[in-house]
């Protein structure tokens, strides 16, 4: 598999000779595959943030450096610029950036930055648009008039209508009830499917993302804790409640059961690989 | 114990907007909340949830029928200050509570607008900031704290007011799991220690479990209302609502539609735990 | 970057200029300003100096920070001296091509660039040593007779203490709008004026916005805690007159009268 994109090294401080002086990420190397879809998990101050905007070029590494397909992305002026197109991003609470008079034109911002055509612009925002999941009557309606959850699909949208090849969403379902939450990460496994994207979500929520992701990458204090499938990462759920997170309600019952004595995987996250283990216990007894 | 908060054919309707329709929120609601409890209430966004929250502290008023706040009713104007003093209210965004530079002036600023004398609004600061655990943060500023941080400031800073009843509008919803547990432990301590009857919004199951009783909206109605384990063993009700079941209560519930006899409300993850092992190792 | 402003920043301390009552601080910093206009002469604004210079040091602000202030103003007060030093008429020194630079014109914008930064860095010095809550109690109740006459002088104090509040959370909020646009390809380094100006278009429309939805909640917050104007407040702090504020008062007093005093005197 190849790598898409690669950390090396990294380090990020900020302030620097300030008495504010502060690592915000040490020496961090790893590389993503393409087309996977990784978690990122940390606690707040893990150096999350941080990270993901090295991978666009909004930060500049300290030390250290990011490649994209191979290339650095600091090689030259265009080639960040590049980046931004590339990867693109979408910040937590995304619908407070929305300016424009209409949602057409505002998911258009992007392509319109990209120097793209009108006739390709417009292809692209409704493309954008019907992953998203924004209603096609709102194209001509003010976004400041739509719903809190219709405008974060807009913001969405306006990302993925630059056709990144590689998409970072920052908590996507931040502030969300259950059923938008539901079908806004099933918007998002719809367009990976689709387009062979390469996801990366950053969350709080272990649940979420343990089922979304094919790998796991675990950030504490601005370093690499863990990276691995997440059974791989839920077998040290003590380490992961060490350091601040939590693990899914699945994977903790099933340690608690196995620490009962039961033969499960205390490493299961859920509930479908959860009821499998117990049905077939109840077969073997 | 009397009641805290009494709704009575509560009828209420959002003036329309951008030449909407107007928008019925509710016809003829009726809920009591008893003091001392600890409430939590559920529903999608939109159900009615935060404008019920509002017409606690007469922030909006009926349009038809009541509602009362311990014996006093929201319409009389002459009790306003009072029934805000009474009900305090803690929102979702922690910055767009915090009116001062200084913690200890930011949970001031309710007993000022009271005109409590200035030693007493001393005394009151420090205990509700020893309350929340934030007395060694009241010379600093605010906006540098983290988010839990700034939602136990603002919870001080209701609790400067005395209240008998807090409502909390979804205050974990911008928080991080360890910002949220400080919030919920807040909460929690405020309710069984000091009696303050709690009215808590959110969407977490993990926060609806720790309540007294929880209450389901949906479209303005209730569609349940008892405690946690009586509320959150109706998994189908509760998934047609669009709202989340702990994965505990899903496993039992999946196990029992295939023949298994396991207790429907096992919610927490230990009870769950010591269900499935006694059924498990009961046939040795 | 724009965490670098330092607009509204206080530096708490306990020194004696942070003790000093914020009205005490106020009406001397307003006769500093008034002393600072009537200076003439070198020993005049070397009075002035001194008194800026002890200040600071009683008041343990270190001066970088002062001078971090007169950065976004380095192009008016160069474009001043410039000015004056070129369209001053009187005793030429140096003439070529159509310039002509005079004594006169060399002493005026020298005493300018000194004016300029003394008044700025006094004001800093306001600023750094009196958390806004103070300095907005301080003016409402040097401003209170001013409410016979029906002006609105508590809710001025308020909407001041608000504002200043809400400058570190709104710049960070644009450093996050701005950070969002750029990752959807926004340049607002490239281009002419007008190039650049349009592109603030997609900061400051959301900024605008998220600023009445922070107002519109805020206002609910407060009624929510029982705000109702300014009739019945009470304050945590009170401010108290002591013997030291009435000290510093005689001094900005006695600054005043010598500057008036060396007026008569220029030669």
């Amino acid at each position: 598999m190849a790598a898409i994109i690669e950390v090396r090294d990294l380090c990020h401080t900020y302030s620097v000779g300030t008495p504010f002086e502060h690592d915000a990420i040490k020496h961090m190397d790893f590389a993503v595959e393409k087309g996977e879809f990784l978690g990122v998990i940390g606690h707040t101050g893990s150096g999350k943030s941080t990270l993901i905007q090295h991978l666009n070029g909004l930060l500049k590494p300290t030390c250290g450096d990011v490649l994209l397909g191979g290339e650095s992305i600091w090689k030259d002026k265009q080639t960040t610029r590049r980046a931004r197109f590339r990867v693109g991003l979408v910040f937590q609470y995304p619908e407070y950036q929305l300016f424009e008079d209409t949602v057409f034109r505002d998911i258009a911002f992007g392509p319109k930055n990209m120097g793209l055509s009108e006739p390709e612009i417009k292809e692209r925002v409704l493309r954008a648009a019907d992953f998203a999941g924004v209603n096609p009557a709102s194209l001509d309606k003010s976004p400041f008039d739509l719903s809190g959850g219709q405008k974060r699909r807009v913001a969405i949208a306006g990302v993925i209508a630059m056709e990144p090849e590689i998409v970072v969403f920052d908590e996507p379902t931040a502030g969300l009830d259950p059923a938008a939450r539901s079908s806004l990460l099933e918007n998002i496994g719809a367009y990976q499917k689709a387009t062979g994207a390469t996801v990366l979500m950053v969350s709080h929520s272990m649940d979420d993302v343990a089922m979304m992701a094919d790998r796991l990458l675990v950030l504490n204090e601005g370093q690499i804790e863990m990276l691995g499938t997440p059974a791989q990462v839920f077998e040290n759920a003590e380490r992961l409640q060490q350091i601040g997170l939590t693990v899914p309600q699945v994977t903790s019952l099933f340690l608690r059961l196995h620490e009962l004595g039961l033969p499960v995987d205390p490493a299961t996250y859920t509930v479908e690989g959860a009821l499998k283990q117990l049905l077939r216990l109840k077969g073997g007894a | 114990m009397g009641n805290a908060i009494s709704v009575q054919e509560l009828h209420f309707t959002y003036p329309s907007q951008n030449g909407g329709n107007p928008h019925p929120v509710f016809d003829g609601l009726n809920v009591n909340i008893e003091e001392g409890s600890f409430v939590a209430v559920l529903g999608h966004n939109g159900c009615g949830k935060s404008t019920l929250t509002k017409q606690c502290n007469a922030i909006l008023l009926p349009e038809g029928g009541s509602v009362s706040v311990f014996g006093m009713d929201t319409k009389d104007e002459a009790l306003l200050l009072e029934i805000r003093r009474t009900v305090g209210m803690v929102f979702q965004n922690p910055d767009n509570q915090m009116v001062a530079n200084v913690v200890e002036e930011d949970v001031a600023f309710a007993p000022e607008n009271l005109g409590v004398p200035s030693e007493e609004i001393r005394r009151r600061v420090d205990n509700a900031l020893r309350a929340v655990g934030m007395y060694d943060y009241r010379t600093h500023a605010p906006h540098l704290l983290s988010g839990g941080q700034k939602q136990r400031i603002a919870i001080a800073g209701v609790i400067a007011m005395q209240p008998r009843c807090i409502v909390l509008d979804e205050p974990t919803a911008m928080l991080d799991p360890h910002g949220r547990e400080d919030v919920m432990r807040t909460i929690e301590t405020l309710n069984r220690e000091n009696g303050i009857t709690v009215i808590l919004i959110t969407h977490h199951m993990t926060e609806a479990i720790r309540a007294d009783r929880v209450i389901v909206l949906q479209e303005g109605r209730i569609l349940t209302d008892g405690t946690p384990k009586q509320v959150f063993t109706q998994v189908e009700l509760l998934k047609s609502a669009g709202l989340d079941v702990p994965a505990t209560t899903q496993i039992i519930h999946e196990l029992n539609e295939a023949g298994f006899d396991l207790p429907p409300d096992a919610l927490s993850t230990e009870e769950c735990a010591q269900a499935l092992y006694s059924r498990f190792t009961a046939k040795a | 970057m724009l965490k670098d402003i330092t607009l509204g920043q206080y530096f708490p301390g306990n020194t004696v200029v942070h003790r000093l009552d914020p009205r005490a601080k106020l009406l001397m910093t307003l006769l500093y300003i008034v002393a600072l206009f009537l200076c003439k002469w070198f020993v005049s604004y070397g009075l002035m100096l001194a008194f800026l210079i002890t200040a600071v040091a009683l008041s343990r602000i270190r001066p970088k920070a002062l001078f971090k202030g007169l950065k976004p103003l380095i192009v008016i007060i160069l474009f001043t001296a410039v000015i004056n030093l070129f369209y001053t008429d009187g005793r030429v020194l140096v003439e070529f091509w159509i310039f002509k630079i005079t004594v006169e014109g060399v002493q005026n914008a020298f005493f300018l660039v000194l004016r300029i930064m003394l008044l700025v860095m006094g004001t800093f010095l306001l600023t750094y040593t009196t958390s806004p809550i103070a300095l907005t109690d301080g003016l409402e109740s040097l401003l209170s007779p001013l409410k016979k006459i029906h002006f609105p002088v508590h809710e001025l104090a308020m909407m001041m203490s608000i504002a200043l509040r809400f400058i570190p959370t709104l710049i960070e909020e644009t450093d996050k709008i701005i950070s969002a646009q750029k990752a959807r390809g926004a340049d607002f380094e490239t281009g002419n004026v007008f190039r650049r100006a349009k592109a603030l278009i997609p900061i400051l429309v959301p900024l605008f916005v998220s600023a009445f939805r922070r107002a519109d909640e805020l206002a609910t917050a407060m009624e929510c805690r029982c705000y109702h104007g300014g009739e019945g407040r009470t304050k945590l702090k009170q401010l108290r007159w002591h013997a030291r504020d009435a000290l510093c008062l005689l001094l900005g007093a006695a600054l005043l009268a010598g500057v008036i005093v060396l007026r008569q005197f220029t030669l």
